[in-house]
């Protein structure tokens, strides 16, 4: 029998159910995703970062893992919280399972709570701070302890995932294998800070990695492009210092506000006139490099069924979404920005654009993985926008 | 897009009759398409020939046309009612064949009506297998290797280069008709011949196997912005080789990762732009190689499918209802989410639960078929259940199915000891049972690895019933230690779906004990929303399903509330009658004030949409979920007489649990149904019945009958459709009956009746308040009694009774209904023979007919009858006077033999039709010709008719003949008739038995030279001759009439049609002639 696990959320309510993962406790903001396939990649998103995901689809680890859905080198949130895992996984290209995977990379997760109680709550309360333990399930003393755990707004998160140092993305990913002297399989990125010298391509882009995820690489390898992947902190001096076409201004966890010396960066890079392309937490820094303000959303789009409007066609697209702020439509007046894209549920901006500069940006995940790829035009603008430049 | 002003006129065309392979989903569709056009203020022309159906009610549209769905009949339609567009993707396979065709043949232009939806290049793109493969492979999508071929030497060819065993697929065909796997070069012949024979063009697709592979279905949306979206995906647990009507299916997708079903998306979305589908819904098929992921795209359906109404219910979205107003016009943004209210329809639905369908078949109707379950689809309806895990979800369903089975085995019912031979048999080839072999197989210890090996069923689906089976044996265990389960443990068996049945069954207590004591230790079900979005935002339709967690969802609500029980799975003899009568009952309670609360298991119905009731339990009709409900609900009434069978079984338990039923007592229902109160009750009125009488053994039953006297008809004590019921002519019949009766229900004797030959049936309904009983339909049967009533074909007003055989008729009904004090509907089953008038059969209940009669009368009903029994009187109501209108309605039946190869398309007392349809007009003649050309068989005006009658039919036989000859036919016959009809001075050309060498009749009939057969089966044993007769002309489907009485009723059709060829009027028409005359 599992070892019981127990979720506390801030304002006092709890959920049991058992551990399927590590052993342990963990504080972090409690969020749900809708996305009904996409575990995988939604665990190893870094823009995850200090949160924990509830999967509102209640029967997860179905495909088991495997190494070509991995979105960064391992896990990334705080805390994993599901209805049912799969006892036996099933797919070609399975190569571990859910729980293995979780246990490995020291994640705390449970299953059999009622997700959907949760998802309800948070829906109506908003997002929460909630403590995870499996080691500790009396519900005072989780409480003492959340209550002492530090809070998210305002806090730079983006240090906790950028990568330390610049490398060039080769496309090729590791496999899950077993690395000399362990038992157990691990997912490991080959040469990963060498440059094995892309054959040919087209583009040089730079990401500024605040927490890319691999997908966003893959589509602009798949485009003939070479990817520079940056630190956060790289300056634009830098990123101009590596002659890029364009640059990728990525996704990544937390509040966008604190985050100056990146929005610094970007203003920068924009008085450059490269074509920048910035998605989800790099539309949010743009938006604040420009002068506009972010806001806190009540709960977040987190899900693979967000439908987005493009003003410009008229046309919608499905989306993949993961975030928790969003850019203020009232601050953007007169930053020469124009929004470009709405959120049909709720009418949150969704997309905007320079009115001159080839800069554009869209809150949602143009790379999907998980979600449809609806949007994955959007990397063929930003190579347009590389080739006219080019053609100037 | 705001919608189109340029049109006014919308034409939609229904799917028919219900029938294998398009079941009332269609009707569900169909009325959605219809409220939501009618809603934009749009003019709504509707044709269906089904009257069973909620679309069909005169308030559905604004002109109703019962007519027969043929392209002549249509045009009809169209130059009176000239429409500006046609709506073509929402009737199935039939509505759009129909479209296809008329606009293939020019009628569409000539009337300058525009198809929308699905255009004409779209259709046939998407319907003609060689244009589809063809534009498949512009998209770069991979459909399987195949070929169309229109021979069998054509077939010949191909077949090395495809390989066996192959699949072959006949072209415009439903359900998949005639299709089949052939296995061996044999078997291929006979089986492309079949198919060419069922498809219309003639053309098979020939296809290499995939059998074995996964198989998944998109339901797609697309409008006029070219925006599209994906509803749901389906995985089947069944792998592909069996038709997605007959596997178990489970929503969502659930082995594939999000590469893979993005990549299922991608291909869906390149698909339903490339076949042109402009708006609406379609249904996409993919087969997913187990090993390697490859990817084959099987089919599109450009249109509202049964899997699309699966995933509105699934889902909650309402396919149909935004198919109908994309196709005027509207784009996905512009459309609200019922749901949700303040989102729009451009999104995809995102679930928190998992659902699974479970077929129902109807094998034990036709003996002698193959259950084994193939490419062509042979259920007969299905069953959904919604849980949080798909164990649960599979339990629900299977108890929902009213197989009494209560959950995935472990209630008792499973087979003992099963040998290896049979399970391995069993395992491998797919058929109804093959759920509960896995069962055996793991408890006999097989692994997982084994079983995929033989089924191909996807490892993950296995692994979740070896969870179920390891369960339920340590259930046991426990209750070997200990005795008893702790509230815990029944908590968790509960959230693994397991029912009160079994676990009551596993520790050996009743079942009321058992759920007194689960309630006690707190373990109740709650009820959550399906609400499209997983909870991300509030909803608003109270759309619920059980299970066991820690929040309820339900929400309060001052209103007196009221329960529908609904009829569950679609089966023979319990069909949408049933579903429509529900459907009345909430809205005219719901429209008196109530609060309407459904309770249903069928995804297919009109009474399982969201805005039918006020609120909508998605559930098994079981004991345990119905009271779980009642004691959610704690409704002031709950009817029980709308539903059929599956509501009337669970009448007495109810009420032992203290649920206020309403409308009849279930006293009386009972007095209706046991045969010795009814038979006192008879006694008592002065009624007559025939002789009859009850056995318990094989030896009770052949004293009895001796008794009574032969023919007699038997059955057991608890009937459905005529379930097991056999008309039989002597002892060594009855012996080889009892055999199978006794183990049809064993807890039940068997019944035997005196068996009036040549008698007239006729069937009455009538609704009653308590106080007065207003007689509303009389309908005679065509076909003499002995044949089962939902067999027969029938006229209202009756056309051959006399006044007094009437009012003896109506007198008596009166009687009944007062004695047993009904208050609601109620139905009774007379024979007159000699002008005695017999009492067969009372049904305190809805029936059958209730639909036919409404829609023939112009009153509805089962609104009526609801109202009444929330204790209105009939004064209050407005219904006080039995209506005799002046036009005739005709019912006809429609049945599924062309799905049973093997099986004698011969009329007997157990029912086998799938599904009704109605001729309406002037005279009988007329109406009687519409509804069997309706039924899908036209008679023919000229030609040739083969008469051969039994020996008791002779002398009547000579009129019908010598008509047909006055008609100008060429009559043809074999010896015994052909003799007599001579000797009476009718020209007959006689012709070779199939004994007496070629070329013979049945020569003819295949060589398409017999456009009529009247061929009336002697009693006992069909000769073989007759047999191969109605089996060849099956296949060619060539009228066959196997009555006298239909015999003579068709060529009363055919003398109509030829003084005046049928024309066309709408049901509206003959209703306000109706209120004028009344």
């Amino acid at each position: 029998m599992a070892a019981p696990a127990t979720l506390l959320l801030s304002d006092g309510t709890v959920y049991r159910g058992r551990s399927i993962g590590a052993a342990g406790e963990r504080v972090g903001e409690v969020c749900f995703n809708t996305s009904i396939t996409g575990y995988q990649e939604i665990l190893t998103d870094p823009s995850y970062h200090g949160q924990m995901v509830c999967m509102t689809y209640p029967l997860i680890g179905n495909y088991g893992v495997n190494s070509a859905d991995c979105e960064s080198l391992r896990p990334q949130v705080r805390g994993f919280l599901i209805k049912e895992l799969a006892r036996l996984h099933s797919n070609f290209r399975a190569e571990l399972s859910l729980g293995e995977y979780l246990q490995q990379h020291d994640v705390v997760a449970m299953e059999g709570l009622d997700t959907r109680a949760l998802t309800r709550k948070l829906r109506m309360s908003g997002n929460q701070m909630g403590i995870l333990s499996t080691v500790d399930d009396d519900p005072a003393a989780l409480q003492a302890k959340l209550d002492a755990a530090p809070r998210y707004v305002g806090v730079d998160l983006v240090r906790h995932v950028t990568t330390a140092e610049p490398y060039v993305w080769s496309g090729q990913l590791g496999l899950l294998t077993k690395p000399k002297g362990t038992a157990q399989k691990q997912l490991t990125l080959f040469d990963l800070a060498d440059d094995p010298a892309t054959p040919a391509y087209r583009h040089r882009v730079v990401c500024l990695d605040c927490g890319v995820k691999f997908n966003s690489l893959r589509e602009l390898a798949a485009r003939d492009c070479q990817v520079t992947v940056v630190p956060a902190a790289t300056t634009a001096a830098e990123i101009l210092a590596l002659q890029p076409d364009g640059v990728y201004l990525s996704n990544g966890p937390g509040d966008p506000e604190p985050l100056t010396y990146i929005h610094e960066t970007v203003r920068q890079l924009m008085a450059a006139e490269l074509p920048l392309f910035g998605i989800c937490l790099g539309h949010q820094m743009l938006g604040c490099a420009v002068g506009g303000r972010t806001y806190k959303l009540k709960f977040g789009h987190r899900g693979g069924n967000q439908p987005v409007m493009d003003r410009e066609t008229g046309h919608v697209e499905i989306t993949s979404q993961n975030h928790g702020f969003a850019v203020d439509p009232d601050a953007l007046e007169g930053t020469g920005m124009v929004i470009t894209h709405h959120n049909l549920n709720d009418g949150t901006i969704e997309g905007m654009r320079h009115e001159r500069l080839p800069v554009f940006s869209v809150q949602y995940h143009p790379e999907a993985s998980p979600g449809p790829h609806d949007a994955n035009y959007l990397f063929d603008r930003f190579l347009d926008a590389m080739e006219r430049r080019r053609g100037d | 897009m705001p919608k189109r002003e340029d049109i006014q006129k919308v034409l939609i065309i229904g799917s028919g009759p219900i029938v294998i392979g398009q079941a009332c989903e269609f009707d569900y569709s169909g009325t959605q398409a219809c409220k939501a056009l009618k809603e934009e203020g749009y003019t709504v022309i509707l044709a269906n020939s089904n009257p069973a159906t909620i679309m069909t009610d005169p308030e559905f549209a604004d002109r109703t046309y019962i007519e027969p769905l043929t392209p002549q009949y249509l045009e009809q339609i169209i130059a009176v009612e000239r429409p500006d567009v046609l709506l073509p993707t929402l009737g199935g396979q039939t509505g759009l064949n129909l479209a296809y065709t008329l606009a293939r043949e020019g009628v569409l232009d000539r009337y300058g009506v525009e198809l929308i939806g699905a255009n004409y290049d779209a259709i046939h793109t998407a319907e003609d297998r060689e244009a589809f493969r063809e534009a498949m492979q512009e998209v770069g999508i991979e459909c399987c290797k195949s070929v169309m071929v229109s021979t069998v030497e054509e077939g010949l060819r191909h077949i090395e280069a495809i390989g066996l065993p192959v699949i072959l697929r006949p072209s415009f065909t439903l359900g998949g008709t005639g299709g089949g796997i052939a296995y061996n070069i044999d078997e291929f012949k006979e089986m492309l011949e079949h198919g060419l024979a069922c498809s219309p063009v003639t053309t098979v697709l020939m296809e290499e196997s995939v059998l074995g592979w996964k198989e998944y279905e998109l339901e797609v949306m697309r409008d006029l912005k070219d925006n599209v979206v994906i509803i749901c995906s389906i995985e089947n647990f069944d792998p592909m080789g069996v038709h997605t009507g007959d596997s178990i299916t489970v929503a969502p997708a659930q082995t594939l990762t999000d590469r893979e079903y993005q990549n299922l998306r991608d291909q869906s979305i390149r698909c339903i732009r490339r076949i042109g589908v402009d708006t609406g819904g379609s249904n996409i098929q993919f087969a997913v190689c187990p090993d390697t992921g490859r990817v084959r795209i099987i089919e599109m359906n450009p249109r509202v499918s049964r899997s699309s109404a699966l995933a509105s219910k699934a889902t909650g979205f309402p396919i149909a209802k935004i198919a109908a107003k994309l196709a005027v016009g509207y784009t996905l943004d512009e459309i609200p989410n019922d749901i949700t209210r303040e989102t729009p329809a451009s999104f995809e639905p995102t679930i928190d639960y998992c659902v699974v369908k479970i077929p129902r078949w109807a094998f034990e109707k036709f003996p002698g078929s193959d259950p084994t379950l193939t490419v062509q689809m042979k259920s007969v309806g299905e069953a959904m259940a919604i849980g949080r895990t798909f164990k649960e979800a599979l339990q629900k369903g299977l108890r929902s199915l009213e197989i009494d089975r209560y959950g995935f085995g472990g209630d008792g019912k499973d087979l003992q000891e099963v040998p290896s031979a049979e399970l391995r048999r069993n395992l491998r080839n797919p058929n109804p049972d093959r759920i509960f072999y896995l069962r055996y197989a793991l408890q006999e210890g097989w692994s997982l690895d084994d079983l995929f090996d033989i089924t191909k069923i996807d490892r993950w689906f296995l692994s979740n019933l070896a969870e179920l089976v390891a369960e339920d044996e340590a259930l046991r265990r426990t209750l070997r230690e200990r005795g008893s389960l702790d509230a815990a443990e029944v908590e968790r068996l509960k959230q693994l779906g397991f029912s009160d049945y079994q676990l009551a069954k596993a520790s050996g207590q009743r079942q009321s004990v058992f759920r007194q004591q689960r309630l006690a230790a707190g373990v109740q079900a709650v009820y959550k929303l399906v609400d499209t979005c997983a909870a991300e935002f509030e909803a608003f339709t109270p759309y619920y399903y059980s299970t066991y967690e820690s929040e309820d969802e339900v929400r309060d609500s001052p209103k007196p509330r009221i329960l529908i029980l609904g009829g569950g799975p679609n089966r023979i003899g319990q069909g949408i009658e049933f579903d429509y009568c529900c459907v009345h009952a909430a809205m005219a309670l719901s429209e008196d004030g109530y609060e309407t609360v459904m309770v249903n298991s069928n995804p297919e119905t009109v009474s399982t949409d969201y805005d039918t009731s006020d609120r909508l339990y998605f559930e098994p009709l079981t004991r345990e979920d119905v009271l779980n409900i009642v004691e959610r609900e704690r409704p002031v009434g709950v009817i029980v007489q709308f539903g059929g069978q599956t509501p009337l079984r669970l009448v007495k338990q109810l009420e032992a649990a203290g649920v206020p039923i309403i409308g009849t007592s279930p006293d009386s229902i009972d007095r209706a149904e046991d045969r010795k109160r009814f038979a006192e009750m008879l006694d008592k009125l002065g009624l007559s019945q025939t002789p009859n009488g009850t056995a318990r053994s094989v030896e009770e039953a052949v004293e009895c009958a001796a008794k009574i006297g032969y023919p007699v008809l038997v059955r057991p004590s608890f009937v459905l459709g005529g379930r097991a019921m056999a008309l039989v002519y002597s002892e060594p019949q009855l012996q080889r009956y009892m055999a199978l009766a006794v183990e049809a229900s064993p807890e039940h004797p068997v019944l035997i009746d005196k068996f009036l030959e040549d008698a007239i049936e006729v069937d009455v309904d009538a609704i009653s308040d308590g106080q007065q009983v207003v007689v509303a339909g009389i309908m005679e049967h065509i076909e003499e009694a002995g044949i089962h009533s939902g067999d027969s074909t029938c006229a209202l007003p009756p056309y051959t009774l006399v006044d007094g055989q009437i009012d003896e008729i109506r007198r008596q009904t009166v009687l009944l209904a007062k004695e047993l004090g009904v208050i609601g509907l109620l139905n009774i089953q007379y024979a007159i023979r000699h002008d005695k008038v017999y009492v067969l059969e009372v049904n305190p209940r809805a029936s059958r007919t209730v639909p036919f009669v409404s829609k023939a009368i112009g009153v509805p009903l089962a609104k009526l009858a609801a109202r009444v029994m929330s204790g209105k009187s009939l004064r209050e109501v407005g219904f006080t006077r039995e209506i005799w209108p002046d036009h005739v309605s005709v019912k006809e039946p429609v049945f599924p033999f062309a799905k049973f190869p093997g099986v004698d398309p011969v009329l007997g007392p157990e029912m086998r039709s799938t599904g009704e349809v109605m001729g309406i007009d002037r005279t009988f003649g007329a109406s009687f010709f519409k509804a069997y050309e309706a039924s899908g068989q036209r008679l023919p005006s000229s030609g040739t008719v083969f008469i051969s009658v039994k020996n008791a039919d002779k002398r009547n036989i000579i009129m019908v003949a010598k008509q047909f000859e006055n008609l100008g036919f060429r009559i043809v016959s074999t010896d015994g008739t052909g003799a007599v009809l001579e000797r009476n001075g009718i020209a007959v050309h006689e012709l070779l038995k199939v004994s007496e060498g070629r070329p013979n009749v049945v020569d003819m009939i295949k060589n398409g030279e017999i456009d009529l057969i009247i061929d009336t089966p002697s009693g006992d044993a069909a000769k073989a001759d007759h047999h191969l007769i109605r089996k060849e002309a099956l296949r060619r489907n060539i009228p066959t009439i196997t009555t006298l009485a239909a015999a003579m009723a068709a060529v009363q059709g055919i003398t109509a049609e030829r003084e005046q060829p049928c024309g066309v009027r709408a049901l509206q028409e003959y209703h306000s002639e109706l209120v004028r005359r009344h």
